[in-house]
């Protein structure tokens, strides 16, 4: 019973809790709380498996954009004291289903599945190492997907602004 | 709506956890996982804040967020 275990079991049980509770909650203001720290557990276990960049990542766009997006959006359309309508009992006990069901799925896949860990040297998961890699043309570089998804955002910003922009009636 | 937009980025977070681990356990001499998350991450950012777009827009027409009442086409 190691300490990181003992700590994996902690942040499993904050993840998968305020999870769940941001999606049963009946009010939408405690709901994108409970996401911003459930978000938050998963930075530290992306920290407990020594990966600091893609945790600092984590923080710095879900925790600090999305969820600050989120509770923007709740004020702008929201009054954020009242209730929301909560689903009706058929619908909660097919969400409920369906849940399980994914849950058996991954089971029965990890569960019966051996896996071998590689033999090769381990490479270091610096930010330096990251970084040539992920502009290098040659040796499995992703150059092109990082071109890709600038565009992507290019074409998500133009058209978020499209979307919102409010037009002025012409006088 | 905005619950349905928590709902999904918790399902792609875990994707990310799936991303990482199996990276480090598995495959300790290559950072393609790494690559995975960043980019899964930089796409939950512009989703979100398309729909997040959307969802003012809709306020604006509809003056509620409520999905079952947007059951129309119209303009």
């Amino acid at each position: 019973m190691s300490f990181t275990l003992i700590i994996f079991y902690i942040l499993s049980a904050a993840i998968l809790g305020c999870g769940l509770l941001a999606v049963t909650s009946a009010k939408i203001f405690r709901a994108a709380v409970y996401l911003l720290f459930s978000l938050i557990g998963i930075a530290g276990l992306f920290f407990l498996l020594e990966n600091d960049f893609i945790a600092a990542v984590q923080i710095v766009v879900y925790v600090g954009g999305i969820v600050v997006l989120i509770i923007f959006s709740i004020f702008l359309t929201h009054r954020s004291g009242e209730q929301m309508p909560m689903p009706s009992k058929k619908r909660e006990r097919i969400g409920f289903i369906a849940a399980l069901a994914g849950f058996a799925l991954a089971h029965g896949l990890i569960y019966n599945e051996t896996f071998i860990p590689t033999h090769q040297p381990k490479i270091e998961q610096s930010v330096a190492n990251i970084g040539s890699q992920m502009l290098d043309t040659n040796h499995f570089g992703f150059v092109l997907p990082f071109e890709v998804v600038s565009m992507l955002l290019l074409a998500a910003m133009i058209g978020a602004i499209v979307i919102a922009m409010k037009v002025k009636p012409k006088e | 709506m905005i619950t349905m937009l928590m709902s999904v980025e918790l399902i792609l977070n875990s994707v990310n956890i799936n991303f990482i681990a199996f990276n480090k356990y598995l495959f300790a001499d290559k950072l393609d996982g790494i690559f995975f998350t960043i980019f899964i991450i930089v796409i939950a950012a512009a989703e979100a804040a398309v729909a997040i777009a959307i969802i003012i827009n809709l306020y604006r027409s509809h003056n509620s967020i409520d999905v079952d009442e947007t059951n129309e086409m119209k303009y």
